[in-house]
């Protein structure tokens, strides 16, 4: 899709990357320049020559020529410059090696270790090993390193062998009889040099690649001016990168050593100075290493040196190759359509206008081009840029007057950047992407007004709401991967989830309440209202005689659903409701909590949250999605869930002050109740003062005592609920919102119109706040249910001043827990993700990593998708019989008893 | 490496699944069916005390038939290694 035809090097295919040491040869040798000053420019504002920005390591000015290359800034690679050390130094981060080595080698001779012969032994096998598994023979290094830095004596030389002692990043002693002795950079090189390539390479390593003196510096690169570029401020000055600024530091510090060696200063300051080089390249290299004076800018900010570079989630790996940003995308704010397909996403016409798709013009599609042309880049559907495909030539539509002249000369190999228009497929994602469904494909739907609009049906997947929530929206570029997303990532592919055997998509809150108020036995509906129902759906469906003939025509609720369930559909299931008094354990039962669907007839039951509900597995709509397809159950979604909605319009659902209201007789009960259970507290209580409480095996008296009291009150808040919901009108909208599982459950009832009951924290009743007692309401001491969070008030009472700080201590609780749990459960998923995501299951059903290690013989250990299973089953018999059975077209004999 | 022979007993432990070492001819069918090279099974340590009973040596390839909660019986191979994987 390239509007030029480039004409591409032959490519190169990179066989494989081998890391290791530059000789100091090779810096050498790459150095263009040493670098000898610490300034970066002269008085006149011309780069210092030996300086830190010296033109020879590369032209990055406008217009600049290297001296080097001869080119300017868009061609010159940038060259390397070098500083001569005036001593050596250790390269702090090779730490872990240079004593490994200096353990297993002699002190004198260089060599392993080991006897001749069993050198030799070892070096036949490790050869051989490295060929075959070379991942072995690097265990087999180290257990070789580790049996040579056990000797005493070198069994070449003869000569005694003392421990090292290593303080990271950069000191080492040797454990001398005499007592310690610090090992200097040099001596450590002219250890490291005597050892021999063939015993470097019985210890893991390559010599041709990295000789062991090589992590002694003896001179230093110094990157090419782009790795560091200067910024100019508006003031006009200057600023440095840090890795200048660091550079500056370490050329300042070997002068200062040079000129103490070369005057003959006094041994110690020598040593001071070397030391003080010695932290700067260390920190030079990782300025957050351990026991480093940290280099800093003007006394503040710690310096970024090499390490803090790549390191961390802003560094090179994570912030910006496996963190890319990316062209053709946008982010709003999400707002609500219900009458949108859940395939479909509503884009803004502001952002239609700016996302663009490339078309390749054909004899087909020419006409439709020019048309986009035409309109131009400022009136969707339009176009924005033309590639002319002869003259290789792109053509801003933003800058042209003639939008005619430009559609007539269309012709067919020309691309045209046209607007996103409807139809058009593009990924949409919401941030935290926690799962595969937080990134889904939606067809596009131009709309007015400034945000993205989703259907309510997908806000599970996404894990969204409209407080304010932002989604982002990316464009497709080729035509493979739209076909990719088409396939793969539309929405309807992701009902099912893989996550549990389920459908992640469904409904919630009102779809519940809409659903449960359409089904139920006591709706009957006119043909208008039928009528008015059924066309919000906007599906065509041929209406059945109506349940009711005289003395009216009436149609059930369970009629209109039928229209839209599958014709063979058979269901079986309980509802939400299906507890306490409606309790109903197969079909013989009158509560209407068992949902009978028979060849597509919905018989029997409400549909509430356990028959439509999002992340319910087993329901109706999981059936659906499973046994009909995902296209079927996309059907199901857009229209009956629509007319849901339209039920609660027509019938009105909401909740008032009086819904939460309880008779006098049920307050007095409550009371009763109550105090019922304070006297149990209290007995309690006394029994403990009086030594004679009753211990539970473990425990001491106090907690005891504390586990029963809370036990009992947590009782008296079941049993106050109870109370309340009892004489709660079962068709007050705020008792069905609970009971279908549309919003609230029998908890937050109780709290509104009964009591909140006992308040904790980390489990316990609250004991925090003064030093005898919680509150100065209270006696010190004292230990009743009010002086330690009890709370009997009520929402709509309204609570007392103490009752109140409680339920605040109790709900910051709360707040802190989300807090520290998402930051934990984070960081737990992105290690898990890291470890799993190249894992790949093959088509012989084991499950392998990018390398063809096998991890798992049989994925699962059973082989079975749990997207394609009912809820981790991947055959559920109860329904093969029920199928069967419909079949063979008849019932008799076959019904389930009890 | 700690000496002794583990106790014989530690087979019959509800919670050691059933080892075995595969002939030779049997690895290498096993090999050429799953199309890998020995060192991608995953391996077990030759200290490991039902290793050391079964007198396997570094190379053999032991079947192990598991009980698993998903799929009844699931059989796995490993790799006999003379070394600790490190940490």
């Amino acid at each position: 899709m390239v509007a030029r035809v480039e004409r591409f090097e032959e490519p190169f295919v990179i066989e494989k990357i081998v890391f290791g040491l530059l000789s100091p040869q090779e810096i050498r040798k790459l150095a263009k320049v040493t670098i000898i000053r610490p300034d970066v420019y002269e008085a006149d504002g011309s780069p210092v020559v030996g300086g830190l920005r010296d033109p020879h390591l590369g032209a990055i000015e406008p217009g600049e020529r290297c001296p080097v290359c001869g080119n300017t800034r868009e061609e010159c690679p940038g060259h390397f410059g070098k500083i001569e050390l005036a001593r050596p130094v250790l390269l702090p981060h090779l730490g872990d090696y240079i004593y490994m080595m200096l353990q297993s080698t002699c002190r004198r001779c260089g060599r392993l270790l080991l006897p001749q012969d069993r050198i030799e032994y070892l070096r036949r096998i490790y050869v051989r090993l490295k060929e075959k598994w070379p991942r072995l023979a690097e265990v087999m290094a180290n257990s070789i390193a580790k049996e040579a830095s056990d000797v005493t004596e070198c069994p070449h030389c003869g000569e005694r062998q003392f421990k090292v002692r290593y303080i990271r990043p950069i000191i080492f002693y040797e454990k001398r009889p005499e007592g310690e002795v610090r090992l200097t950079p040099i001596d450590i090189r002219d250890r490291l040099e005597r050892i021999p390539d063939d015993d470097v390479m019985l210890l893991g390593v390559d010599p041709k690649r990295a000789r062991p003196e090589w992590m002694v510096l003896t001179v230093l690169p110094v990157p090419p001016l782009a790795v560091r570029p200067s910024i100019t401020l508006e003031t006009g000055l200057r600023a440095e990168d840090d890795l200048t600024h660091a550079l500056a530091e370490i050329v300042r510090e070997n002068e200062k050593l040079k000129n103490f060696i070369q005057t003959n200063a006094p041994e110690t300051m020598i040593e001071d100075a070397w030391l003080t080089l010695q932290h700067v390249i260390a920190a030079y290299i990782d300025n957050e290493l351990p026991n480093i004076y940290q280099l800093t800018h003007r006394r503040r900010r710690p310096l970024k040196t090499l390490a803090q570079r790549l390191k961390g989630k802003e560094g090179r790996l994570r912030g910006n190759l496996s963190g890319k940003r990316v062209n053709f995308s946008a982010r709003t704010v999400i707002s609500p359509d219900p009458l949108i397909s859940i395939n479909e996403v509503g884009v803004p016409v502001e952002i239609a206008k700016i996302l663009t798709v490339q078309m390749v013009v054909t004899p087909y599609n020419i006409e439709e081009a020019r048309r986009y042309v035409l309109n131009g880049p400022f009136k969707w559907p339009g176009a924005t840029f033309v590639y002319k495909a002869r003259q290789g030539r792109k053509i801003d539509l933003r800058y042209q007057k003639n939008y005619k002249q430009l559609a007539e000369e269309l012709e067919p190999g020309d691309i045209v950047e046209r607007h996103l228009i409807n139809g058009d497929i593009v990924l949409f994602n919401r941030q935290p992407t926690l799962h595969r469904m937080s990134i889904m494909g939606h067809i596009v739907r131009v709309m007015p007004g400034k945000t993205f609009r989703i259907n309510l049906l997908v806000c599970p997947p996404y894990n969204a709401d409209f407080d304010g929530d932002e989604m982002n929206l990316h464009v497709p570029r080729l035509e493979e991967a739209r076909a990719e997303a088409r396939e793969l990532l539309l929405v309807e592919k992701h009902i099912l989830t893989p996550r549990y055997g389920g459908p992640i998509i469904g409904g919630r809150q009102d779809y519940i309440s809409g659903a449960y108020l359409l089904t139920i036995k006591t709706t009957l509906l006119t043909l208008e209202e039928v009528s008015r129902i059924i066309a919000r759906s906007e599906a065509p469906v041929d209406l059945m005689e109506p349940a009711i003939l005289r003395p009216k025509p009436l149609y059930t609720g369970k009629q209109i659903v039928s229209l839209f369930l599958p014709r063979d559909l058979n269901f079986r299931g309980k509802a939400k409701i299906n507890a306490g008094d409606l309790k109903c354990e197969n079909e013989n039962c009158m509560n209407d909590s068992f949902i009978v669907v028979e060849k597509g007839k919905l018989l029997m039951g409400v549909l509430d949250k356990n028959a439509i509900g999002a992340e319910q597995p087993n329901n109706l709509l999981h059936v659906i999605a499973l046994e009909y397809g995902e296209s079927k159950a996309r059907e199901f979604l857009d229209t009956i869930f629509r007319s849901f909605i339209r039920v609660l319009e027509v019938k009105g659902l909401s909740m008032a002050y009086s819904d939460i209201e309880i008779p006098k007789e049920a307050k007095d009960e409550i009371d009763r109740l109550t105090e019922e259970a304070r006297r149990e507290v209290e007995e309690l209580i006394d029994q403990y003062r009086r030594g004679t409480l009753e211990l539970i095996p473990g425990r001491t008296a106090e907690e005891s005592l504390e586990l029963k009291i809370i036990e009992r009150l947590q009782k008296l808040r079941t049993d106050a609920g109870n109370v309340a919901i009892k004489y709660l009108n079962p068709f007050n909208d705020v008792f069905i919102m609970a009971r279908t599982g549309a919003r609230g459950s029998d908890v937050n009832i109780t709290q509104m119109a009964a009591m909140l009951g006992q308040q904790t924290i980390r489990g316990r009743r609250i004991w925090r706040g003064f030093r005898t007692r919680t509150l100065s309401h209270f006696k010190p001491g004292e230990l009743s249910p009010e002086a330690r969070g009890f709370i009997k008030g009520n929402f709509r009472d309204g609570l007392r001043p103490s009752e109140l700080f409680f339920h605040a201590v109790a709900g910051r609780e709360g707040l802190v827990d989300t807090a520290v749990k998402t930051s934990q459960s984070g960081y737990m998923q992105r290690r898990l993700i890291n470890a799993l995501q190249d894992l790949v299951v093959s088509y012989d059903g084991t499950v392998r990593d990018s390398w063809g290690n096998i991890i798992q013989f049989k994925y699962g250990e059973d082989g079975v998708d749990p997207m394609r299973t009912y809820h981790g089953k991947p055959v559920e018999v109860s329904r093969v019989i029920d199928r069967i059975r419909s079949l063979r077209g008849s019932r008799g004999g076959w019904r389930q008893e009890g | 490496m700690s000496s002794g022979v583990p106790d014989r007993r530690i087979l019959e432990h509800e919670l050691v699944p059933e080892h075995r070492v595969l002939s030779f001819e049997e690895a290498i069918a096993l090999l050429r069916k799953l199309g890998v090279k020995p060192w991608q099974l995953p391996q077990i340590s030759l200290n490991d005390p039902v290793v050391r009973l079964l007198n396997a040596k570094p190379g053999d390839i032991i079947e192990i038939k598991r009980r698993s909660p998903t799929g009844g019986v699931h059989i796995a191979y490993r790799l006999v290694v003379a070394y600790e994987r490190r940490a």
